[in-house]
């Protein structure tokens, strides 16, 4: 071999690239920051938590306050209404001529009345949601005189009556009138729901996303159905992880025949039907069917769902203690507990952190599952799977009471999801980086 | 291979017998007696009724019992419906949910296969961002209010259509398979499209895809030879899993969309609380998934013998 005068002079310094891949891995909490999805599913996660155990003292409605004269409402803010008499006498009004008119219209009642037609026998009034097709409607009764007093559950949205005099050609000679009654709200009711009354009015408060079918405010139930949803959500997660790693890092650290047997057991919990036996520890516990197992549904969770951090921790246990700074470490004299400390701690707890942002909406669909079919919470607590399954019944015709429970459980899987995509995402980085 | 089979097929009976202990000794947990005062007028009348159904022998002697009699494929009678035995319940429910799993599972992986080779095909171009966007709010909305929106938009249709496109509910033709089935395979197939796109990047990457263009292979036959052949691997391990996810998912599906499945039923026999019922279906179904997984090890380790010379299979 021979050499050459250039071979002894320094080399080129190594580009850019190269030098960064040799610099030490950046810490997960950077790379997580630099990541946009991660950095949008992170605040809305904060956000969510805080506003379920926050959010009763920001938004104080009671959730179980019914508003009987808003039920199954839309979004609407806060407003003066009229306090009418809940029985008021009428003795009619007689119209001479012109057509169907309505002397007043609330909530309360809606006075109607129409000129006298000749050789009617007498009337039949119906009435129609203003969106409901080209249909009579709900026959509401059949009168001689020709005014009427409806006072059948009226809501504030457009109905279409009509008036149809008995007697030949009837339905080519009916009459319709289209009106929207003013929201008003009985003596009653005012008492009922201790309100001040000023001058024969009342203020009610804002229902920001609508009420249910039974007049309760939308917004407060749904963060109150926060609460038990991320009760649940983050309670039984934490516990299964705590309970899986120190179960994983036991028969990781003990081995042989210890190990065979633990993992043996994990492997048959792995094998039990999840759901069955949610609901079957909840039977088991006594838990009647219409009665809440807020308690039970965390503890089978807990039981049945701790194998796969287990698991986890066991095969890094594993991994670490064959690995050669481990044994270098131990070498150079290192305690137990430095190790664990120092090695194990630092690279077991990213992968638990990934393993609970995914187990986390998972819990909260469960919860909301069980609650749906009636076996988990049941009213009157919310949580938002029992708010869908209230919501469900009445779909067709008010659907933002499935709607707003729905989207909120979609956003808090989703942003938890995320946020475990963009961790396992920040570890690769760091796996790659750490390996080169 | 016959001692691997031998191998899973023990480890599966050994799982069926824990489930089966599992769910005894939970039921005898129940506080309180299936005959109360509700059920039985007089003390006479519910000592009868325990001894026709032996609950007044000691645990062990009921549990010996209960093993021998399930062994023998009988599941007892149900409390609640006189002289109706669990077997004649699940013969006649279980199919019903079978259908409906089976549609709901080639749904799902002919859905989720496609779906994953396209997103994987077109990596980072608009067809993978849609499927992405598509695959994220299936994982996210839960699958009851999938089913709901599902039976409004058919209340829709059949309206606009002025006829009945497809039935909003039941059990009877072909016609009211499809969109239950839809329903309960979209998680599953969301999952398995996410895997398979995955996969599909990975094997694109791989030198053999290399080799087969640079000696000139078509890109239709590299796809359909080389790539999708080789990443469909993975996904088909998922589909024991997955099996679990949709029997389990069928039972909300059932319920919204009122169909007569062992699903349903046992959501029902647990509000009766009609023990036998309950125990009945939960072995039945512990048995059933037990028994998919271990056919699926078993027809891994015969496509892939990597797996059945490490043994274990995991």
């Amino acid at each position: 071999m021979q050499f050459h005068a250039d071979d002894f002079n320094a080399l080129p310094a190594a580009p850019v690239e190269q030098m960064e891949a040799l610099a030490p891995a950046p810490p997960l909490w950077r790379v997580l920051l630099a990541d946009v999805r991660a950095v949008v599913a992170l605040v809305v996660v904060v956000l969510l938590v805080f506003s379920a155990f926050a959010g009763p003292f920001l938004w104080s409605q009671d959730p179980a306050r019914q508003w009987l004269s808003q039920v199954s409402s839309g979004p609407t803010t806060a407003r003066t209404v009229a306090v009418v008499e809940d029985n008021p006498q009428w003795q009619g009004a007689l119209v001479q001529a012109g057509q169907l008119m309505s002397v007043s219209a609330t909530t309360t009642s809606v006075k109607l009345a129409w000129p006298a037609v000749a050789g009617a026998a007498g009337y039949r009034v119906y009435r129609a949601e203003a969106g409901e097709g080209a249909g009579l409607g709900v026959p509401l009764a059949q009168i001689e005189h020709p005014w009427y007093d409806d006072r059948l559950q009226l809501r504030e949205r457009a109905y279409r009556y009509t008036v149809v005099p008995e007697g030949e050609n009837e339905l080519s000679r009916r009459a319709t009138i289209t009106l929207t009654p003013a929201l008003t709200i009985g003596r009653f009711e005012a008492q009922l729901l201790d309100l001040p009354v000023h001058n024969g009015e009342v203020v009610l408060p804002a229902h920001p996303l609508g009420t249910d079918s039974l007049g309760r405010d939308m917004l407060s139930r749904v963060i109150h159905g926060a609460r038990t949803s991320m009760l649940v959500g983050l309670t039984a997660p934490l516990l299964f992880i705590t309970l899986g790693a120190f179960y994983g890092a036991a028969a990781g650290l003990i081995g042989g025949w210890v190990d065979n047997t633990l993992m043996r057991i994990a492997d048959f919990v792995v094998a039990l039907p999840f759901l069955l036996f949610m609901i079957l520890f909840r039977v088991a516990m006594g838990i009647e069917s219409g009665e809440s197992g807020l308690f039970p549904m965390v503890l089978a969770m807990v039981l049945l769902s701790w194998p796969g951090a287990a698991r986890l921790v066991r095969g890094q246990v594993l991994q670490l203690r064959g690995s050669a700074f481990v044994l270098s470490a131990r070498m150079a004299g290192a305690s137990n507990l430095y190790l664990i400390r120092r090695h194990l701690l630092p690279n077991v707890l990213p992968l638990l952190l990934v393993s609970l942002s995914f187990a986390i909406p998972q819990a909260i669909f469960t919860e909301a599952l069980l609650s749906f079919i009636g076996m988990g919470v049941v009213p009157p607590t919310p949580s938002w799977g029992s708010l869908c399954n209230e919501g469900i019944r009445s779909m067709l015709t008010h659907p933002h009471e499935l709607i707003v429970p729905a989207v909120a459980i979609s956003i808090a899987v989703l942003a938890f999801n995320v946020l475990g995509d963009a961790l396992s995402d920040a570890m690769d980085v760091q796996i790659r980086r750490g390996a080169q | 291979m016959i001692a691997y089979i031998l191998k899973r097929l023990a480890y599966g009976a050994i799982t069926i017998w824990f489930i089966a202990t599992a769910t005894f000794f939970s039921m005898h947990a129940v506080p309180g007696d299936p005959f109360n005062e509700a059920k039985a007028a007089s003390p006479q009348l519910r000592q009868n009724l325990m001894a026709r159904y032996g609950l007044d022998k000691p645990v062990t002697e009921q549990y010996l019992i209960y093993l021998r009699n399930m062994l023998r494929g009988d599941f007892g009678i149900s409390f609640t419906q006189e002289n109706r035995q669990v077997n004649d319940i699940i013969r006649e429910h279980f199919p019903v949910s079978a259908i409906l799993g089976v549609a709901a599972l080639l749904i799902a992986a002919t859905g989720g296969i496609i779906g994953g080779a396209v997103a994987a095909h077109w990596h980072n171009r608009s067809p993978d961002r849609a499927m992405m966007i598509a695959v994220v709010l299936a994982i996210s909305v839960p699958s009851f209010v999938i089913a709901a929106l599902a039976q409004m938009a058919i209340v829709r249709a059949n309206d606009w259509l002025s006829f009945p496109l497809l039935p909003v509910a039941g059990w009877g033709g072909i016609s009211h398979v499809w969109v239950p089935a839809l329903v309960l395979g979209l998680g599953t197939m969301a999952y398995l499209a996410r895997l398979m796109r995955s996969s599909m990047l990975a094997v694109m990457q791989s030198d053999y895809v290399l080799t087969a263009r640079a000696k000139g292979l078509s890109d239709w036959q590299i796809f359909r030879k080389h790539q999708l052949r080789n990443a469909m691997l993975p996904v088909v391990t998922e589909l024991g899993p997955t099996i679990a996810a949709i029997t389990t998912g069928g039972f909300v599906v059932e319920l919204i969309f009122a169909i007569p499945g062992l699903g349903r039923y046992f959501v029902q026999a647990i509000q009766q609380l009609d023990y036998t019922v309950i125990m009945g279906t939960t072995v039945f179904y512990g048995a059933f998934l037990v028994l998919m997984v271990v056919l699926i090890d078993i027809a891994y380790g015969l496509i892939d013998p990597r797996i059945r010379l490490h043994g274990d299979g995991r």
